[in-house]
């Protein structure tokens, strides 16, 4: 993917409306409005937004925005996970794991990519990423203690993922939805992988039957809050429904999410940390207890467990890999130099 | 070529060369410069990896199974040269010591591969590395000075646990001194191109490095055997 640093940032000038030729041309606010109007019509008709299409600046900062925060949470959420690699107790988990987090870095270049087709460069998002302008996924502020983390990481977090991710592959903005099929190819390996993971320890000795059972009580409701707040808080969610960059509410991923571990976690033999949780007939669904809000507000505000620290280490690697990709940089202008003389 | 075979144990410090530098990659996870070289130094290391599993196989009648070979031998059982121990360092580090290896590895590979268990798959996959490793090299030692001078102290420093390599492996029948010479005249030309100077020193001190296929290592790899094995080593006999 070619790096786009000057984009067409909304603005009208050599945009070309969806609808194609006798599309109006660009210049007055009746121009403006026809090309929302065919904007409109295309989203409407679930039809996909290219990167050379007209679209709305709100729309397409939404976009940058969503997909920085997606991205930035790829290459953060390598971090817990990278912590057990040089530890990992058998070869064949060592060489299952790294291929995980290195999946996570494809990830982030893909969702990167995206974010550059609409003008976003790779080095001003993880700018915004380094000085807190924009955020990560905080579920990647709480820590990997046991090596059974990496299983409840697997089988929670890329499962939270999966459920959100999973519509976003029929999102409007091409680029992203296509990236969203590669990722969620992937992400359902972890997934299982995750599983088979817990799966293992729980038939395991007892020692490793309890630290899969404290692993997953520990990422259980930190899970549930990956889908955000609860419908009647989320400020983005409505324009976001309505542009089909979303296509679900929180709440309802949410059950989703519940509805598909609790018979996993019956399967593993393990028990979720939530004594409310039961069969409810008449709705369909599982019932679960009350998430505690206040604990979100707070990690998302920088007061989880390792905020400082994933922050840190990624600025960290950023700037001590600044001498490299200036070599890189000044190799390449050198050796440009030479092959034009 | 039933002549030629390896004999039972002649491929062990290969598997643990494979083994031990595919450990110290892991260890960039989440550290890279760019995002790019985070799935490349990933992708090298699980090559890496997946050739120590393939060379512990072919030895599982002798030493049990891949898992009882990683993490149940002591540090004086492992038979890997002292260059892959050697910490990460800085990025030049890493590369010029992936650089130093796998120009050994691949022509060693090369050589080898009508009977290793591992054969042609690996050599395809250490062509990479080299290639990888060859490419920074150039861009490093001809990018800016501080890339220049980095990548200098790293050959500098690295120069000495070079000539074990060369040291012949029991059982495993290879023209060493033809394949040192071969190694040598390709750093020489990859140098070049990289305005770096082969370092003059040594290749070996008389009294440190070079004894690492006869089980004596460097200070920091027990460092790694320890991190690497305390997990398994903690629930003896669990499977995972
Ligand atoms: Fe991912
Ligand atoms: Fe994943």
């Amino acid at each position: 993917m070619t790096s786009v640093t000057s984009p067409p940032r909304g603005g009208t000038a050599g945009a070309e409306a969806h609808g194609g030729p006798g599309a109006a041309e660009p210049g007055g606010p009746e121009a403006e409005g026809a090309l929302q109007e065919a904007f409109d019509a295309a989203v409407a008709a679930d039809e996909r937004i290219e990167p050379r299409d007209w679209m709305p600046d709100a729309y397409r900062s939404t976009l940058i925005r969503q997909i920085a925060q997606h991205a930035h949470s790829e290459i953060i959420g390598m971090q817990p996970e990278a912590n057990w690699i040089t530890r990992a107790p058998s070869l064949r988990r060592k060489a299952i794991l790294m291929a995980k987090v290195q999946d996570e870095a494809g990830h982030g270049l893909y969702l990167y990519g995206a974010a550059e087709t609409l003008g976003a460069s790779r080095e001003e998002l993880l700018d915004k990423l380094h000085d807190g302008r924009q955020k990560y996924s905080s579920i990647f502020n709480y820590p990997t203690l046991t090596w059974a983390d990496v299983g409840a990481i697997g089988w929670l977090v890329d499962g939270a993922a999966i459920t959100n991710q999973v519509p976003l592959c029929r999102c409007s903005y091409g680029p992203y939805a296509r990236a969203m099929v590669r990722i969620c190819k992937e992400e359902s390996f972890h997934q299982r992988q995750g599983y088979e993971l817990l799966l293992a320890l729980a038939r395991g000795t007892e020692a490793q039957c309890a630290m899969a059972q404290d692993a997953v009580d520990r990422w259980w409701w930190p899970s549930l809050m990956m889908f955000g707040p609860p419908d009647d808080e989320s400020a983005h969610s409505a324009q976001s429904m309505a542009w089909k960059i979303k296509r679900h509410s929180n709440d309802e991923l949410r059950q989703r999410f519940v509805d598909i571990c609790v018979p996993q976690a019956e399967a593993l033999g393990l028990t979720l940390p939530d004594p409310d949780l039961r069969w409810n007939e008449e709705r369909g669904h599982w019932d679960f207890g009350a998430i505690d809000w206040e604990e979100f507000r707070q990690v998302l505000k920088g007061n989880g467990p390792c905020n400082e620290q994933r922050l840190r280490r990624r600025r960290t690697a950023h700037e001590n890999g600044a001498w490299v990709r200036e070599a890189a940089a000044a190799h390449a202008a050198k050796h440009a130099a030479r092959s034009a003389s | 070529m039933t002549a030629t075979a390896p004999q039972s144990l002649a491929t062990l410090p290969l598997g643990d060369d494979a083994l031990i530098l595919s450990q110290r990659l892991g260890e960039w996870a989440g550290h890279a410069p760019v995002l790019e070289e985070e799935v490349a130094l990933a992708n090298i290391a699980l090559d890496l990896l997946g050739q120590a599993r393939a060379l512990y196989a072919g030895l599982s009648d002798v030493l049990g199974s891949e898992d009882e070979i990683a993490y149940l031998r002591e540090e004086r059982a492992f038979r890997n040269c002292q260059l892959v121990e050697q910490p990460n360092g800085d990025f030049a580090h890493t590369i010029v010591r992936q650089l130093f290896f796998s120009a050994y590895q691949q022509p060693l590979y090369a050589r080898l591969a009508p009977v290793l268990p591992l054969a042609a798959k690996a050599v395809r996959e250490t062509a990479y590395h080299r290639d990888h490793a060859e490419q920074w090299t150039v861009r490093l030692g001809d990018g800016t000075e501080e890339s220049h001078a980095r990548t200098q102290r790293a050959a500098d420093a690295l120069w000495r646990y070079t000539d074990e390599l060369f040291e012949p492996i029991e059982g495993l029948e290879v023209e060493w001194q033809e394949l040192a010479e071969e190694w040598k005249a390709d750093i020489r030309e990859v140098f070049g191109r990289a305005g770096l100077t082969v370092p003059q020193g040594p290749g070996k001190d008389a009294w440190a490095a070079g004894a690492g296929r006869q089980g004596l290592h460097t200070e920091p790899f027990g460092r790694l055997l320890a991190e690497m094995q305390h997990l398994h080593r903690s629930h003896p006999g669990a499977t995972w």
